[in-house]
């Protein structure tokens, strides 16, 4: 059976690697490379980063980060952040990445989406999305690192997503990225159900626990931490050895 | 003296990393577009990425065709990766019936979105996935999987569709999705091939590019 993905993600601004709390106050952790090949080395199955000031300035600013980690990382690398056009994901593409993630310009032209499967492939097509809840059982898309709203209901924009040829969904939760509470639960069960693509849930993880229990209860298809592991209060090879333990799908390394 | 490694180029994205993970496993990397160059190859490399027929229509405009055929009968080492292995085989079924190389005998549909139990499953297959062996029980001395023993590593999958090999004799690896078998590694005679992606498998990856290189 396929297995569920650990996932690093990296929050990049300019040439450094930073920890936001739900996406606001940020600080500097230190050279991404560093990180990502520790990473590597600790046996992710994944890395994602994310410009996360690229939308304010309308690019992707990631190419030589990605180029540096791509000499010497040996897994599937997805970038995010002012991924505007087709050409701007050929040129992270050309770069070393393996998938682009796109929320803003998705949002503003959804033919976008399409384009991009097109031009790559839908495996290289990644609807990133920013969930944050309005009501119960109900989420509201927002872009710009969680402070625009977009009136995009969740749900529906999922659907819509994939129709449109996305290949994979990046789930973050507004509300629990950065606070080490936990995932959010409800939205990643509702997302994984509804999709027929692999869904990545991000946001929130603070302890092993929070990581088993989302991947028992909500099924996604991936999992993403950042300051969990950046700050070290959980190693990669701990998540694995508790999840081969509970009997989840991992791989084994 | 590093080994030398014809990597063939018919416009498809992943070539760089490819040739990256080659030159890291130890290989001296030629990428050529040119079919001259590929017949003339030490070793030969075909990846490949996207859809079944639009690789096979940029491999016919380039004349990669004939190139591929010449090189596999002139029993030198070749290694072909993700669509790189769906080509080989004699037809696929993405966007209508779309002719390959027909290597080997077999041919490529799409991976089933139900799970032997009847329960809808992911297509694309996307992550890690363990190699297994196949039913026919084929060993795996003398081949890229010689140093993993019989315990089957994981490695990197992304693909809808998937080559079904004719003769079990080809079939090297399988994977399981849902229940079902999925042909993720194909041998015959010089020719071998993997639906999985080696350069993004990590270590286990870049250990089976390095016997490549030394077989």
């Amino acid at each position: 059976m396929s297995n569920l993905r650990i996932i690093p993600r990296l929050d990049i601004k300019g040439k450094n690697l930073i920890k936001g709390v739900q996406l606001e106050g940020l600080r500097v952790m230190g050279d991404p490379q560093e990180f990502a090949l520790d990473y590597y080395r600790a046996g992710a199955d994944e890395l994602v980063y994310m410009d996360i000031v690229a939308s304010l300035y309308g690019r992707n600013n990631l190419s030589d980060i990605i180029r540096r980690a791509a000499d010497q990382v040996f897994i599937p690398i997805t970038v995010g952040g002012g991924i505007r056009s087709v050409d701007d994901a050929r040129h992270i593409l050309r770069s070393g990445a393996d998938k682009v993630a796109i929320n803003t310009a998705a949002i503003a032209r959804p033919e976008l989406i399409g384009e991009v499967a097109r031009h790559f492939g839908s495996q290289a097509m990644v609807l990133s999305i920013e969930a944050k809840q309005v009501a119960p059982g109900k989420w509201e898309a927002y872009t710009d690192n969680g402070r625009e709203r977009t009136g995009l209901d969740v749900l529906q924009w999922v659907q819509r997503g994939v129709e449109m040829g996305a290949g994979e969904i990046l789930l973050t939760s507004v509300d629990r990225e950065g606070t080490r509470k936990g995932f959010d639960i409800d939205l990643i069960s509702q997302i994984s159900r509804l999709a027929t693509v692999p869904v990545i849930a991000s946001g929130g993880m603070g302890s092993i626990e929070d990581f088993l229990k989302v991947a028992e209860s909500a099924r996604p298809d991936g999992i993403s931490m950042a300051d969990t592991l950046h700050y070290k209060r959980v190693r990669l090879g701990d998540i694995r050895a508790a999840a081969l333990k509970a009997g989840l799908a991992v791989r084994q390394v | 003296m590093a080994t030398k490694i014809t990597l063939l180029d018919y416009g498809m994205c992943n070539m760089l990393n490819v040739a990256r993970a080659l030159e890291h496993a130890g290989a001296d990397v030629h990428v050529t577009e040119d079919p001259k160059d590929a017949v003339a190859a030490e070793r030969l490399v075909v990846p490949g990425v996207g859809a079944f027929s639009e690789c096979m229509r940029a491999v016919n405009r380039l004349g990669h065709g004939e190139a591929i055929h010449q090189f596999v009968r002139s029993g030198r080492p070749m290694l072909g990766i993700c669509v790189g292995m769906q080509i080989l085989f004699e037809a696929s079924e993405e966007f209508g019936e779309t002719p390959g190389l027909g290597i080997l005998p077999g041919r490529v549909r799409m991976i089933s979105n139900t799970n032997t139990d009847g329960v809808s499953q992911r297509v694309p297959h996307i992550g890690w996935n363990h190699l297994i062996e196949p039913q026919a029980g084929r060993s795996w001395e003398k081949t890229l999987l010689e140093p993993f023993g019989t315990e089957g590593p994981a490695v990197y999958f992304v693909h809808s569709f998937a080559a079904q090999p004719t003769n079990d004799d080809d079939r090297l690896a399988d994977c399981d999705y849902g229940g079902h078998r999925i042909s993720a590694m194909v041998k015959r005679g010089n020719v071998t091939a993997t639906q999985f992606h080696p350069e993004r498998s990590g270590t286990v990856g870049l250990r089976m590019l390095k016997e490549f290189l030394s077989r």
